[in-house]
């Protein structure tokens, strides 16, 4: 359907369905929506993401139908999906690999909403979905990656699970019914596979609510300034989709060379033991989407009446939940950090500040890694709660464009 | 320029994932093996003298489970030569009346491993079972390369080796020095410890302790990932399609915004 679209002398059957479900406009609003001229390279990964969702739904569906969510047969109906299944290997490394694109796609997705304000008013909904949809992105990973039951499936496991128990009062029972038993075990293989299965559903229906709100209140654009006229967009088709188009030319080649070439380069040996509940590994470490928050987790000491492992846990998850307060903790009227000096430090800083994290939780937290997390996790906390909100009550920000169309008459001076 | 940017964040974010690999002992020589790099491709004679190794050597401890019988016409092997391994083992099976019996194994069958269950296994071995060898390269950092250290790198401990609190160190019982095992302590004996060992053919490479370990470690790596040379000639055609494709669509690109701004 080129634009403008079809006017009035539609052909008659397209006429017929248009009265009975409105599909053709609504695919018509998509291909029209107006969408700010100025957007760069950054705004891609939202397409990408979704993009990587359908991906991973497909190859997860076709995996599902040779995968037995068994203690006893699960790791063998992997290997069998390698071997004997026909492109099974290809779609097994599909999945796996596009579990951490997704993630890379979405971290740079997240970053590029801190970096703009694409979290402030008013697009809060759209960040909350957003948020959402990270959360639900780790429930399914996690889940997913004990499908396979190799040794780092079982003892993530058990980790991850073990720590619901430091919820006081309730945690041991909480526990235990996530368990379906008193450990990790065939109950909870295969609620994990159930569950799996549903959440990437759910997913899709958070991102037709995410892209819902944000086709409401039009997207966010570099120079965050409000669409004042027409003449600041452009029509969503043809000039969005074939520069997405583009870019998913280039996250192709990245995802496909790793699953040509180097498949197991982002996983662990490990995991190709199967799992043995009577022998720990000498290191038990997530996925890297996984390490900065693993960090978090193992940072955190005995606070006053709270033990470790409880500051840990609600440190881990808080990280993420104040996500959802940030369009107030910064407050700051701008946008853009291209016009905000001290917010784009402070922005930068917490970027070194998460991959820190990233290379704190690879490690074990012992010696001068431990201190590392320590000041790390500090760090983030420190960012948003304390640093982001001053700045964005002391901050004197650069003056901003005239609009989309029109930036300041002397750009290269305004930025002197 | 922000693309540049983009790409870093996403190779910092990677760079993370081969961070925290931990290892006490030596790190594995990088070897080469025909099949490194984009276009490698197992060498099928080096396979077949693999599979003697494993046959020969390793198969009396060691399951290979994930393979079948069958698998093995991907050595070059005819499918009676096949057959012929399999004759060598047994299997069990249930008679028309009811009763276990034994049949010898066919090229439909798993590779027969050495013992009944774990128990066995570990009672048979002091007390830890032999682990199956199916995915090995795998399920080891530094794959082939620590496979094949592993086997070359038996050696006598060193006169000054002390434990983590500084008291020196010596072997016990059945406990065999290797400067690659993590924790450098393995109760495995040294499986290839004499030169012919394994009889190698005519045309083929004199059978040194060197040759027969990387021939079992290019075999070991071609059980892991029996569909290798597939995955890399697909992704040739993949990659080369898709940046084609890339290429086309940024000109289509390019040309459909010559006029915004």
């Amino acid at each position: 359907m080129a634009s403008p679209m079809q006017p009035a002398p539609q052909p008659r059957w397209m006429r017929w369905v248009e009265q009975r479900l409105p599909i053709f406009s609504f695919a018509q609003h998509f291909s029209e929506y107006p969408t700010p001229k100025n957007l760069n390279y950054f705004w891609n990964f939202g397409s990408l993401a979704g993009i990587t969702l359908v991906i991973m739904i497909v190859t997860g569906i076709v995996l599902a139908m040779h995968y037995t969510p068994h203690v006893d047969h699960a790791f063998d109906s992997v290997e069998r999906i390698m071997r004997d299944v026909n492109h099974g290997w290809l779609l097994r490394y599909m999945h796996s690999n596009g579990a951490a694109m997704f993630f890379i796609a979405v971290f740079i997705h997240l970053f590029r909403g801190l970096y703009y304000g694409s979290y402030k008013a008013p697009r809060e909904i759209v960040w909350w979905m957003g948020v959402t949809i990270l959360l639900l992105m780790m429930a399914t990973a996690f889940m997913g990656y004990v499908l396979p039951w190799g040794q780092m499936s079982y003892w993530a496991a058990k980790v991850i699970t073990n720590l619901f128990s430091a919820i006081p009062l309730v945690g041991e029972d909480i526990t235990n019914w996530l368990w379906g038993g008193f450990a990790v075990d065939n109950p909870t293989l295969n609620r994990f596979f159930s569950l799996h299965y549903l959440l990437p559903f759910v997913i899709v229906g958070v991102v037709v609510v995410h892209i819902w709100s944000l086709h409401t209140v039009k997207s966010g654009n570099p120079l965050g300034i409000d669409i004042k006229s027409p003449k600041d967009t452009i029509p969503f088709h043809p000039y969005y989709t074939v520069k997405d188009t583009f870019t998913l030319g280039v996250f192709l080649i990245i995802w496909a060379a790793f699953v040509f070439f180097a498949p197991n380069y982002m996983g662990h040996p490990d995991n190709y033991i199967p799992a043995d509940p009577l022998v720990t590994p000498p290191h038990i470490v997530p996925e890297w989407y996984f390490l900065p928050f693993y960090a978090i987790l193992r940072a955190t000491p005995d606070i006053f009446f709270i033990n470790a492992k409880l500051a840990g846990v609600i440190a881990m998850f808080g990280s993420i939940l104040l996500l959802f307060f940030l369009p107030w903790l910064d407050s700051s009227k701008v946008r853009s950090a291209n016009y905000r000096p001290a917010y784009r430090v402070a922005f930068w800083l917490l970027v070194v500040d998460c991959i820190v994290l990233g290379f704190c939780g690879a490690n074990p937290p012992e010696g001068a890694w431990l201190v590392i997390s320590r000041i790390a996790t500090a760090w983030y906390f420190f960012h948003f709660l304390i640093l982001v909100p001053i700045i964005a009550r002391t901050e004197t920000p650069k003056p901003l464009p005239f609009s989309i169309s029109e930036p300041a008459v002397k750009p290269a001076a305004a930025r002197a | 320029m922000r693309l540049a940017i983009a790409a870093g964040l996403a190779l910092a974010t990677l760079a993370v994932a081969a961070a925290g690999h931990a290892a006490e002992a030596e790190k594995p020589k990088a070897q080469s093996w025909t099949f490194d790099g984009v276009f490698g491709m197992f060498d099928r004679q080096q396979l077949q003298r693999g599979l003697k190794v494993y046959t020969t050597v390793c198969a009396a401890c060691h399951g290979l489970r994930h393979v079948y019988y069958r698998n093995l016409v991907d050595l070059g092997l005819t499918p009676s030569q096949a057959k012929e391994v399999a004759a060598t083992k047994e299997v069990d099976e249930i008679g028309d009346d009811g009763q276990p019996k034994k049949r010898k194994a066919d090229l439909k069958d798993r590779f027969v491993s050495p013992f009944p269950n774990l128990q066995a296994a570990a009672a048979s071995n002091n007390g830890k079972a032999p682990p199956d060898l199916s995915l090995i390269v795998k399920a080891r950092e530094g794959g082939a390369d620590y496979l094949h250290a592993l086997l070359t790198g038996y050696a006598e401990p060193p006169k000054d080796w002390k434990d983590e609190e500084g008291k020196p160190k010596k072997l016990e019982g059945a406990q065999q020095y290797n400067k690659y095992f993590p924790g450098n302590v393995i109760v495995m004996v040294a499986p290839l410890a004499a030169e012919g060992q394994v009889e190698y053919g005519k045309d083929d490479p004199k059978a040194t302790i060197d040759q027969m370990a990387r021939d079992v470690s290019a075999f070991l790596a071609w059980a892991s990932e029996p569909k290798m040379e597939e995955r890399k000639r697909t992704g040739i055609k993949v990659i080369l399609f898709l940046l084609l494709f890339t290429g086309v669509f940024f000109v289509i690109y390019r040309r459909i915004w010559k006029n915004v701004h």
